[in-house]
């Protein structure tokens, strides 16, 4: 049986889907912040996984296949960005201001967690991308000299983190501006935050998807100065 | 065929992005070079939201699926993260939140001080 598993091209790709399925119908029926489709998705095909002792590898093999859209869907975010286009415009100060801070932020409470916990050099510098979008964070470890793999999963765990809670967090912090929403989506939980910004509205999604590109970039340059501080 | 269009543009940007990644030495992925074209390409009006809006709504919905495999990979990362696992795991949780409220702050405040400069000058 598990060699069928590792030449079926379609399975790994169907029980993403399923699963994800799974989880738009139980959001339909139930509102809450832990019922979130991202979130079922990932546990139910873990524990489907584990059941049929499938090996990740395998699976991914199979639902590889689809991560090859992220770069195309991440380029289409340019659309929502450009329907904002006046909004960016009047408020570019405000938005510029918001990502460079979002970004020095990061870094000095990593920074400071680090010294904190008594971290490694490598260990700190792992964490330091671990607010931005995963290719850029990748980039930035291999770079540094972090683990990369614990990056990826510091990414992911921070995205996940920002689709499930951004709408409770901004509400308990009296954050009411739509491009503030967004830029603190998009700065603290690249784009898996992004699709729940774009759910709140799409002044918050088109703020989180520039937040992507810029906080990215600027991390390439604030992660190599703030890697020589520990 | 328009679909077609749309899907041919939006891969060609794709693939723009990769040689623009192969040529300048910067851990940049060939997703920013895209958004940041086709952003400009929109804003110059070379391209039209017509000319891909279909096919960017399709793959914009179907975004929260491709982290799916990825996420799922966290698997494999335990035995890495369990060496400092409640260092990680506190920084990951608290930094993100650290980072979300600051940043929404910040930039709110900023809005609204710029909001209140501009009204008094007008």
């Amino acid at each position: 049986m598990n060699t069928f598993w590792q030449t079926s091209t379609f399975f790994g790709i169907f029980i993403t889907l399923f699963f994800y399925g799974v989880g738009m119908f139980l959001k339909q029926k139930v509102k809450h912040t832990l019922v979130n489709p991202l979130l079922i998705a990932i546990v139910f095909t873990i524990l489907f996984l584990r059941v049929f002792g499938i090996e990740y590898q395998t699976y991914n093999n199979s639902a590889n296949y689809i991560s090859y859209l992220m770069t195309p869907a991440t380029i289409c975010l340019a659309v929502p960005l450009y329907r904002q286009l006046d909004a960016l415009k009047r408020n570019f100060k405000a938005v510029m201001f918001g990502i460079a801070s979002s970004v020095i932020v990061t870094m000095v409470s990593v920074l400071g967690f680090s010294r904190f916990f008594g971290l490694s050099r490598t260990a700190y510098v792992t964490m330091l991308p671990k607010s931005i979008t995963t290719p850029i964070g990748i980039g930035v470890a291999e770079e540094l000299g972090g683990y990369v793999a614990i990056t990826v999963a510091s990414i992911v765990i921070s995205g996940i983190l920002g689709n499930m809670f951004a709408e409770t967090v901004c509400k308990m912090f009296g954050i009411q501006e739509p491009i503030a929403k967004g830029i603190a989506i998009g700065c603290s939980s690249h784009a898996m935050g992004t699709v729940k910004a774009l759910e709140m509205g799409e002044v918050e999604g088109a703020m989180s998807s520039l937040s992507i590109a810029l906080a990215g970039i600027l991390t390439v340059v604030a992660a190599s100065v703030f890697a020589t501080l520990l | 065929m328009k679909l077609f269009k749309q899907f041919t543009i939006i891969i060609a940007l794709s693939f723009i992005g990769e040689v623009l990644h192969a040529l300048i030495p910067f851990p940049i992925p060939a997703s920013i070079y895209g958004i940041l074209l086709l952003f400009l390409l929109l804003e110059q009006k070379t391209l039209q939201v017509d000319d891909v809006k279909e096919v960017a709504d399709f793959l914009i919905f179907i975004m929260p699926l491709l982290f799916i495999p990825a996420a799922v990979g966290l698997i494999d990362a335990w035995n890495e993260l369990r060496s400092s696992l409640t260092a990680y795991v506190t920084i990951i949780i608290a930094v993100t939140l650290i980072v979300m409220v600051a940043t929404g702050r910040i930039t709110q405040w900023f809005l609204r001080l710029s909001r209140r400069y501009t009204d008094e000058n007008t």
